[in-house]
């Protein structure tokens, strides 16, 4: 029979995460704790320069001096950072020169995730850089990005072969004071991911690379930086999913991107970390730091599909110091059971006839906190600035709750901003709608909150959009029979 | 097609239908007429399978099916159509994605194969020509920033599609102009046809003389009262509804 709010609730709540298995590989790992011995520990078994063990003492000099952020609208047991490892490798250290040598339970794990590696290669041209744990132990196409100079590589390895450039940008866009997580980051970050496009440069293919936990108890602190020099395009992805886990585990990335005059950046995430068990269990913490810098006619677009973690902590923010830079912001975050999120965007605009975007869509089931925070600061300098800013909730039980916390700043009478925000409840109507036509309950509600995110989901390239409505599916699947 | 034999059905445990009997075999067009608050979109609900609605008693069968038995999109996949009154928007969807899934479901219901995209499309075109529908309007998001005139014809137009073996159409023709109303009629005309049948419900006989209805029967406090040829929808209009009270008041 037809299908009801009371039942949806009911259903959602039942709904087990899908990815929770554990890789077992051996691991190579840190003693649990935090003190400078520890950030020595990491630097030398990432053979570091002095410059940045230096950078990482200062960091973790100045984060203990900080406290941890208080204000946003989550609630949680914050994390004991003397009960964490900090570093964990997969033992097998040694990069593999071809896809054949690597190993197979590792390729096991990707192809539960879907993302077998051959295929992805093959078929969609995507390069990937798989992090498992903490270094990468794949990398492709990697020869093909080098004959128009681009550099994608594991941060560290960037440390190694490109060290004028990571000193360079490193820190340019979050600084190590930024916050406290993000202090904390530069303390004890271990990989990441690199990316350079020189300039002129359009990078021919969507790069991308796929996080995943994997150690237990072990906190993830991943570093990316993308610079695109002058008129550059690149296309990034990010993805992520983890296998389950009883304790909470702490994720602090840090991701820096600068977009050099006339450049274009587009960063597209998908996050589907374990989010803890119907009673609140468990679960990935997830305090990210993520900007990007504009220069002159640059532009920056975010576009995010968050279905995972317990907490999540989270802006995506661009900082339009160019005259005529465009920022933009697409987001979906789906928030389940006992889920947290508090996530949004800053437009930080300085320079002169600059642009942002904001669209974000929120859904809310079971018994879930789903806030949108943003903050649109229009400065002195930033004569004709323009700001677009949607927010839209929708709730899918009784239990959860929707918040919008919008801020504006302004400080130049030329501006224009907009902000329009809806809150509504999947309708009954719409669902009996679609049953009327013979459309099963399941595929019901995946089309009305498909058709509900679409402006975000438009925003990603193809093969990742048709990957976010599987997510999407995911999250929301068993809410029907 | 549909026999329907002391229906009794309740909302909110308020008895709307109160021992409703009609009977209307394929090829045929019948019209349910009656004043406000009779259960004419009670009807039509409770035969679609909303579930707001209880069904207290009474026995349904569509065409060999206990129709009672059946989950709403099973109604709908053995052929049973209605034509929304208020028909419902769904943004971000458009119309093609969502006529595309409904038949495929339809079909696969049936045993059939899914539709090829080809086929679908020059399907799209034939069909919207049907009701005069903008082609276009295909693409856009269901019933989404449509008029009133272009959501009824929208309506028609998924009918055509899905092809059933009854429609009912919850007064289609309210919210109309006389040109809408041609060719939303104009369009359920080209549909009928031996194999079909049809339920119109409406409160205005203007409908029927572009619609020719075979019977019409008059719903009257949860009951058919009275049946008669095209004729009665014309008395109706021009007596009112008046003397069916009186009438049975009476009784």
């Amino acid at each position: 029979m037809g299908y009801t709010e009371n039942e949806l609730a009911k259903d959602l709540e039942n709904q087990e995460y899908k990815f929770g298995f554990v890789t077992n590989i051996e691991s190579d790992k840190a003693p649990k704790g935090l003190n400078e011995g520890i950030i020595r520990f990491i630097s030398a078994k990432k053979e570091e320069p002095e410059w940045l063990l230096d950078f990482r003492l200062k960091a973790f000099a100045l984060w203990k001096e900080m406290t941890e952020p208080e204000w946003a609208h989550v609630h949680y047991e914050k994390p004991d950072f003397q009960d964490i490892t900090y570093y964990s490798a997969p033992k097998q250290t040694k990069k593999y020169e071809s896809w054949d040598d690597v190993d197979p339970e590792m390729k096991e794990t990707m192809a539960k995730l879907g993302i077998s590696m051959e295929e992805q290669q093959r078929l969609t041209g995507v390069a990937v850089d798989f992090v498992m744990d903490s270094v990468s132990v794949a990398t492709s196409f990697k020869s093909k990005l080098a004959e128009l100079g681009i550099i994608f590589c594991s941060f560290s390895e960037a440390v190694k072969e490109h060290p004028e450039l990571v000193r360079k940008y490193m820190g340019s866009v979050v600084p190590m004071t930024d916050n406290f997580y993000a202090a904390l980051n530069s303390a004890v970050f271990t990989d990441g991911s690199f990316c350079y496009i020189p300039s002129g440069v359009r990078c021919p293919m969507e790069l991308s690379t796929y996080f995943r936990i994997n150690e237990g108890g072990t906190g993830q602190f991943e570093r990316t930086l993308v610079v695109a020099d002058q008129g550059a395009y690149v296309s990034y992805l990010e993805g992520c999913t983890a296998p389950q886990r009883d304790e909470n585990q702490l994720h602090a990335a840090v991701v820096e991107l600068i977009a050099l005059d006339d450049a274009e950046i587009k960063y597209s995430t998908v996050q589907n970390w374990y989010p803890g068990d119907k009673e609140g269990k468990g679960g990935i913490y997830n305090f990210v730091t993520k900007r990007g810098l504009c220069e002159r006619n640059a532009k920056i677009a975010w576009t995010q599909v968050e279905t995972g973690s317990a907490v999540t902590w989270k802006y995506p923010s661009c900082v339009l110091k160019g005259d005529n830079s465009i920022g933009e912001f697409y987001s979906v975050a789906v928030t389940n059971n006992y889920q947290q999120a508090d996530t949004g965007t800053k437009m930080i605009h300085l320079g002169k006839n600059t642009k942002s975007t904001i669209i974000s869509k929120g859904i809310s089931a079971g018994k879930s906190q789903n806030s949108y925070r943003g903050l649109v600061q229009i400065h002195k300098s930033a004569d004709n600035a323009r700001n677009f800013s949607q927010c839209d909730s929708l709730l899918m039980t009784d239990e959860c709750g929707a918040h919008t916390f919008p801020y504006i700043e302004c400080k130049n009478s030329s501006a224009k901003i907009e902000h329009e925000a809806t809150t509504s409840k999947i309708g009954e109507d719409q669902i009996f709608y679609c049953l009327q036509r013979g459309i099963s309950e399941e595929k019901a509600i995946s089309l009305i909150v498909n058709g509900y995110c679409k402006e975000v989901l438009n925003q990603l390239p193809m093969e990742f959009a048709v990957e976010a409505q599987k997510l999407l599916a995911i999250s929301l699947e068993g809410s029907v029979g | 097609m549909i026999t329907i034999k002391n229906l009794h059905a309740s909302i909110d445990g308020k008895e709307i239908l109160k021992g409703l009997n009609l009977e209307v075999p394929a090829g045929q067009v019948h019209a349910i007429m009656g004043p406000n608050g009779a259960g004419k979109s009670t009807l039509a609900s409770v035969l679609a399978g909303r579930e707001d609605y209880e069904v207290t008693e009474g026995s349904v069968d569509f065409d060999g099916a206990d129709l009672l038995e059946l989950s709403t999109e099973d109604r709908a996949r053995e052929g049973m159509f209605l034509a929304f009154q208020y028909p419902v928007e769904i943004p971000g969807v458009s119309n093609v994605n969502f006529l595309r899934t409904a038949l495929n479901e339809i079909r696969e219901y049936r045993g059939q194969e899914a539709i090829s995209a080809k086929d679908f499309m020059a399907m799209v075109r034939e069909k919207s020509a049907i009701v005069e529908l903008d082609p276009k309007l295909a693409s856009r998001a269901v019933n989404e920033g449509f008029s009133g005139g272009e959501k009824k014809r929208n309506e028609i137009f998924q009918m055509a599609m899905l092809e059933p073996k009854l429609a009912i159409l919850d007064e289609t023709d309210s919210g109309l102009d006389i040109d809408a109303l041609r060719i939303v009629a104009n369009g359920v005309n080209k549909l009928r046809s031996e194999k079909n049948a049809t339920i119109v419900i409406t409160h205005y006989q203007r409908l029927l003389d572009y619609i020719i209805p075979d019977v019409v029967h008059v719903l009257y406090d949860g009951r058919i009262v009275k049946s008669g040829p095209k004729e009665l929808a014309l008395e109706l209009e021009e007596k009112g509804y008046d003397w069916i009270k009186a009438e049975q008041e009476a009784k």
